[in-house]
């Protein structure tokens, strides 16, 4: 019975001292460190207008569907999409009726949005869901089909556009870890502040 | 598959064979009760201070059935501490959400979930739980449950190492050191780098952001109380709604983030986990994500190498480990980037691959291998969402759990879990050749071989048995989210995930309803406890036993014969306990997929 009661002594102090230090200490450790180091990082690398109202954040995706805008990758986070608070994809599965029916359906407006061809393939991640439902890029190949409409909707030529894209295209890290992706907030906060905006026919 | 994918296979592979044997020596230090480390200046004080509070004696080492009491006792107490944090959040500071207190069967299920190692999570992070439950109730057992495993781990390498002894080291001795020495210094510097690469770490309630373009959508209409408001047909009525605000979710997570990845819980602070841009900013971060998920595992092996004084045995067991794990990321890499023929035909780009449930930063290869290292370890973070993968490359995350997780494996619970494979595959061995099986020394003998068996058979027992019961009944049947064969996929990876303490899910599956909650809570204490305790008993036998030195006639458990008998014990009594329904599950899957079967 001593040693019982001498282990669960051990058991809730250690649980407690434990407690301390690791939900404790440690954390404010490195909130610390990183308020000081890194604080734009660590206070979610927001993008603030000159009138100081936040925009967003420049890792995470917002949705756009006006004709001058690039278009992110479709989203299932939260009940309309990139639901900044609602992170997460859609789940479904290879066979799944419902993927199969949202992808036919997304590959076709794809088409018709951006000028393309019954034959035209169209780039996966321009019709996929993200896991995130946040995903801040597309693939280069999916913006450079949207160029054109993009450009003509801005009366930029799409040299202009391409320009563009290539400013807010990340690289591989060191040249070798993951894809490249266009950023689309940030490319297309970059075209409202370069080309006027014309009507987005809404 | 392409080079790109070949040279990052490579770095990562590298990268953890340059970290395993100095982590291995750190290892040693830090699990020897008189080990000295440079941190020694800075944290002996507060390892005193720490025995002095809780009345621990250092010199004072348990035997096994001392070792499993402590064990208990403190999994019990953390676990009850974090259940009442939980219900008690609303009551609770840092709630800046105002989030209500978590319902009973789901703070017994989290809860559970944690003190196990396991980090299967029943709900979405962001609107369930206060940063402080986040902060204290979960990452506690980030720190805790991973420095148990390894405690559990060091104890049966002492019970290999020590002859004719009777204890296998001080319990409480192991979980305060690994957590000081070992957990804490990683954490601070890789949360650190975390947060450099865009990772938030501070106090401050949810960002309201103002959209760059509002979004008009078609939202389903809802009354005052919140209820879905059905039309005449009982479909649910739609109404325009302009939205105009991202909330952008804000706390801690850098630190929690650290942990979650190096003790192999996984347990994300965001719904979507490591696919979320906080919680994986870069591919970068991504990339040592990867490298900490493994890291502590792979140098355990370096640690079971150096204390039995057999450095060729730790890489022994290291290579059969090693060539499972690159076999996996290959299969389900090919499955990926295959894509899905159904889809293909409806115009999208072949090369694309399957990038449902992926993320452009990371693409096919990068998601591939995490999923491949999260199952192949306890850990269970994703970066991709394993249910939307293909059925050939969603099998090969199942089909490592249900290995037993020893590829690498979980903190401590790989290599314990591949050392039970080992003293089946050297008793095999000397069944072959008619003699008494010997394993560095030490006799196998009919108690150690039952032991190992029955911590084999709880595993497959608790999957299949809990799958087969969900499979037939209304509960079970009633939180999928696919169909066909891929429902049965869904209840198996997550009875599969709760077992083998790995957390990971096919995220469709609403497994937050009482009886799910309930019986995945139990999944994951029996295949935790009932794995442990075996393994303690085999290490308390072990330890007592007499080593004598290697003879000409003893099974040499290091070089390329003793890794094939290995890898052949695994898989032989994986597949064996598993093909049946996996037949059922992925592999008719994928045949109906290619015939362009839905359902």
């Amino acid at each position: 019975m001593k040693a019982f009661l001498s282990e669960l002594r051990g058991a809730v102090l250690g649980t407690l001292v434990l407690a301390l230090v690791t939900c404790g200490l440690y954390p404010l450790a490195v909130w610390a460190i990183a308020q000081a180091a890194f604080p734009d990082q660590a206070n979610g690398s927001l993008i603030v207008d000159t009138d100081g109202t936040v925009r967003g954040s420049r890792l995470i995706g917002q949705g756009f569907t006006g004709a001058g805008y690039f278009h992110p990758r479709p989203s299932a986070a939260g009940a309309y999409g990139y639901d900044a608070a609602n992170s997460g994809g859609s789940n479904l599965g290879p066979t799944s009726q419902k993927l199969h029916d949202a992808l036919r359906d997304r590959v076709a407006a794809y088409r018709i949005e951006n000028g393309l061809n019954e034959a035209d393939r169209v780039p996966a991640d321009a019709v996929t869901a993200s896991g995130s439902g946040l995903d801040p890029h597309i693939s280069p190949r999916n913006a450079a089909l949207q160029a054109s409409r993009v450009a003509r909707h801005r009366g930029m030529s799409v040299e202009q556009v391409t320009a563009l894209i290539q400013q807010h295209t990340t690289q591989p890290g060191f040249g070798v870890l993951g894809e490249p992706g266009v950023h689309v907030l940030e490319l297309n906060l970059a075209l409202d502040g370069k080309g006027r905006r014309m009507n987005d026919e809404r | 598959m392409n080079a790109s994918g070949w040279l990052q296979l490579a770095l990562y592979v590298g990268a953890l064979a340059l970290v395993t044997q100095p982590l291995g020596r750190y290892l040693c230090q830090v699990l020897d009760a008189r080990g000295r480390t440079g941190l020694d200046p800075v944290l002996k004080p507060l390892e005193r201070l720490t025995y002095r509070i809780m009345g621990v004696t250092p010199e004072r080492e348990h035997d096994w059935k001392q070792y499993a009491a402590a064990l208990l006792l403190f999994s019990l107490v953390s676990c009850v501490f974090t259940y009442a944090l939980l219900r008690l959040q609303h009551l609770l500071p840092l709630n800046p959400q105002g989030l209500g207190p978590v319902s009973g069967h789901l703070a017994f299920n989290t809860a559970v979930s944690f003190t196990t190692n396991t980090n299967w999570q029943s709900y979405g992070g962001e609107g369930t739980m206060s940063q402080l439950s986040q902060m204290v109730a979960l990452t506690l057992h980030h720190f805790t449950s991973a420095a148990v495993g390894i405690g559990v781990a060091a104890a049966l390498v002492r019970g290999i190492a020590r002859s004719s002894a009777r204890t296998l080291g001080n319990f409480w001795c192991d979980l305060v050191r690994t957590t000081y020495y070992l957990l804490l210094p990683l954490c601070l510097v890789f949360a650190v780098f975390l947060v450099s690469q865009g990772m938030i770490q501070n106090f401050r309630p949810y960002t309201r952001a103002r959209l760059v373009e509002p979004v008009r959508t078609l939202v389903e209409a809802r009354n005052d109380r919140g209820e879905i408001v059905p039309d005449a047909d009982g479909t649910p009525m739609m109404e325009e709604r302009v939205v105009e605000e991202q909330v952008i979710i804000q706390g801690p997570m850098a630190s929690q983030v650290a942990i979650k990845m190096l003790g192999t819980n996984g347990g994300g602070y965001a719904n979507a986990n490591a696919a979320h841009p906080f919680e994986n900013p870069t591919p970068l971060s991504n990339f040592l994500q990867m490298l900490s998920i493994f890291a502590i595992g792979s140098g355990l092996t370096g640690y079971l190498g150096r204390m039995t004084g057999n450095p060729a045995h730790g890489w022994s067991v290291w290579a059969a480990m090693m060539v499972l794990f690159v076999a996996g990321v290959l299969l389900c890499w090919w499955g990926e980037a295959r894509g899905n023929p159904m889809h293909q035909g409806l115009g999208i780009v072949a090369d694309d691959g399957n990038l449902e449930g992926k993320e452009v930063r990371f693409g096919l290869f990068n998601s591939a291998l995490f999923a491949t290292i999260t199952t192949a370890a306890s850990c269970g973070a994703v970066n991709a969402m394993h249910d939307s993968f293909t059925a050939l490359g969603g099998l090969v995350p199942l089909f490592n759990m249900e290995l037993g997780e020893v590829l690498i494996g979980g903190v401590g619970a790989g290599l314990y879990g591949m050392l039970v494979f080992v003293i089946l595959a050297v008793f095999i061995a000397g069944l072959m050749v008619g003699r008494t099986p010997e394993y560095l020394g030490k006799k196998i003998q009919a108690f150690e071989v039952r032991m190992a068996m029955l911590a084999l058979l709880v595993l497959t027992l608790s999957i299949l048995g809990f799958t087969a019961w969900a499979a037939v009944s209304p509960w079970g049947l009633a939180g999928l989210n696919n169909a066909g064969p891929h429902g049965l996929s869904e209840i198996l990876y997550a009875y599969s995930s709760a077992t083998a303490n790995n957390g990971s899910a096919f995220g469709g599956l609403n497994a937050n309803t009482p009886w799910y909650n309930v019986t995945l809570g139990l999944a994951m204490l029996l295949g935790r406890y009932l794995m442990i305790l075996p393994i303690l008993a085999l290490a308390g036998s072990l330890v007592a036993k007499r080593s004598s030195p290697p003879g000409a006639g003893t099974f040499p458990v290091a070089g390329g014969t003793f890794v094939l008998l290995l890898l052949g014990t695994v898989l032989l009594l994986g597949a064996l306990n598993f093909l049946p329904v996996l037949a059922l599950g992925p592999v008719v899957e994928h045949f109906l997929n290619a015939q362009g079967q839905r359902f």
